[in-house]
């Protein structure tokens, strides 16, 4: 795409894109280029000189078990947070697209926690839930359940599942409404005067026809799931416990800051980076179908 | 009408459900809200002896004004200065380098033109958190830790509003600049008077966005914040739970909760229309 007017001068224009390149390179591609470059060496003990290992610190992150398990903790947070957040919304958004009037107002209502921060969800539910005086834990307390994330791993994760999937309603259910609200009213109707109930409705027409909204969010959620849940996960649990709810993202930061392991936090950058990579590949690919549906 | 919709959407009995349904949604949405917003209205001494009250208490002002003008580590009220200062530099900042760079890179044709271009795009696939250590290292180094700059500038380094730029610029008619041209206006009249103010809503829109991205940072404040006067609010909740074994005061802790929700909740529900238009944009 070019345009076919445009105005004379080569120092302008350099001057207008001057801005926004210098802060790319020195916030972006410089620090980026140090996360590649340092993950090829390691520090030696007094922090004096640098020793090159080449691939090193790939072999050793690989062959630790816990950052393996990192790996397999994400992909579990990532879908459940996916499917729970994904799931809850689509089934308001269907109960709102049946309403002739007023699903606006809940729309009105249901967009609140979009605004609300990831590191704040992360607080309200870990009052709800807290050991000794979440109301949630004492309810439960009272029906014979035992309560304690802090121990428990399942319920650790469980905890983090839902904060996090809590707060990402609001952006699916939007796209979900929209998505609805775009299919047209006539094929349903034709479909339900040929005697096609609810469910066969959404299972033969509806679902179909959304599912380019569908594939959209999914990718989005996975995004957000990845790297976006940092605030929830440090407000909760910290990654505990025994690191049971600590996602790839967390571990760049508590090797990296904690721990000073700057090597391996590096190299923990750089697969980040081709997940990152990959996930955007997807993503454009699934933009550039969807244009044309 | 009517008789038509009928066949599809529920009346009576099935429309209550429906309504039903989504009530039920709301406050399950609602609850965690709700329970934070009690616990800023109550004594500690409520809180600390389980179950909490369901109801708000009479300690709202006691509470608020305690979090604003006291905190714990620092007062509120600074907390959310702070916050405030990150959002807009942040939402103004990538707003005000994207407008320039998007009219050079679609107004223009010059020597670099599609390496910027590209090199703007790589931008758009690496998020701070994947590259904390090195950033914060530069930061470091420029001795901008604490600091307004170092909390703002990594964060606009990023290309999804030239791209959204870029593509509204693309569908502006080309007799509009044709004209500017024969009339012997120069480029950056042509932007000041004609582009900007045709941009109004996509700039509102993408400013809806960029200010509760900016406001709800959480991981690069924590980093960079050391000092508890630089603190914002969504990272310093978490620096108000006590280390060791001892009681948290749970009414400051959700005041300042709430607190920190007001602002994006406002320009949110305020800006509904623009903010879901943003949304749609700045994901396509």
């Amino acid at each position: 795409m070019e345009k076919r007017v445009t105005f004379k001068g080569i120092w302008l224009p350099l001057l207008l894109v001057l801005p926004q390149i210098l802060i790319t390179a020195i916030f972006f591609f410089y620090p980026a280029g140090q996360a590649i470059w340092q993950s090829l060496f390691i520090p030696d003990p007094f922090g004096l000189s640098m020793q090159w290992v080449g691939l090193g610190n790939f072999e050793y992150l690989f062959s630790d078990r816990y950052y393996r398990a990192s790996f397999v903790t994400t992909a579990v947070f990532s879908i459940l947070v996916t499917v729970v957040s994904m799931g809850v919304a689509l089934y308001l958004a269907i109960l709102a697209d049946r309403l002739i009037k007023g699903s606006g107002t809940y729309r009105t209502l249901l967009i609140w926690p979009y605004a609300v921060a990831p590191a704040v969800a992360g607080v309200l539910w870990l009052f709800m839930f807290n050991t000794r005086v979440g109301v949630v834990t004492w309810y439960l307390g009272h029906l014979g359940y035992d309560w304690n994330h802090v121990l428990n791993e399942g319920e650790a994760m469980g905890l983090v599942v839902v904060a996090s999937a809590w707060g990402r309603i609001s952006y699916n259910f939007l796209f979900f409404l929209a998505g609805l609200q775009a299919i047209p009213k006539s094929v349903i109707e034709a479909a339900a005067i040929d005697g096609a109930h609810f469910w066969t409705r959404f299972r033969t027409i509806v679902w179909p026809l959304l599912s380019p909204t569908t594939f959209f969010l999914l990718v989005v959620n996975i995004i957000y799931a990845f790297f976006e849940t940092f605030g929830v996960i440090h407000t909760i649990t910290s990654g505990g416990p025994q690191q049971a709810t600590t996602i790839l993202v967390y571990k760049v930061y508590s090797d990296g800051f904690v721990g000073q392991d700057l090597g391996s936090s590096a190299a923990q950058s750089v697969v980040l980076l081709f997940i990152v990579s990959i996930l955007t590949v997807v993503q454009f690919k699934y933009i550039e179908r969807r244009v044309h549906y | 009408m009517s008789e038509h919709t009928g066949m599809v959407e529920k009346r009576g009995a099935g429309l209550w459900l429906t309504h039903l349904g989504l009530i039920i949604g709301v406050a399950f949405i609602f609850f965690p809200i709700w329970l934070a917003f009690v616990a800023s209205t109550v004594t500690n001494a409520e809180i600390i002896r389980p179950p909490m009250p369901l109801w708000p208490g009479d300690q709202f002002v006691e509470n608020y004004t305690r979090a604003l003008t006291a905190g714990i580590n620092a007062p509120v009220a600074l907390m959310m200065w702070n916050s405030l200062v990150m959002a807009m530099g942040i939402a103004l900042g990538k707003i005000a380098i994207s407008l320039l760079s998007a009219f050079a890179i679609v107004y223009f044709k010059f020597p670099g033109r599609q390496l910027f271009f590209w090199l703007i795009f790589l931008t758009l696939m690496l998020p701070v958190e994947v590259r904390i250590v090195p950033t914060y290292e530069v930061i470091a180094n420029f001795g901008m830790l604490n600091s307004y700059q170092g909390l703002i500038l990594p964060l606009i380094a990023s290309a999804t509003a030239t791209f959204l730029f870029r593509q509204f610029f693309m569908t502006v008619p080309d007799e509009l600049a044709e004209a500017a041209r024969v009339d012997g206006a120069g480029p950056m009249r042509f932007f000041f008077d004609i582009l900007l103010p045709m941009s109004r809503t996509n700039i509102a829109a993408l400013f809806v966005i960029l200010f509760i991205y900016g406001w709800n940072q959480y991981l690069w404040p924590l980093l960079i914040t050391t000092d508890p006067d630089m603190n914002t609010i969504v990272m310093g909740i978490k620096q108000m739970f006590p280390s060791g074994d001892d009681f948290a005061h749970w009414p400051t802790i959700m005041a300042t909760s709430i607190l920190a929700m007001v602002p994006p909740v406002i320009v949110v529900v305020g800006m509904q229309k623009l903010f879901i238009r943003g949304l749609v944009e700045s994901e396509k």
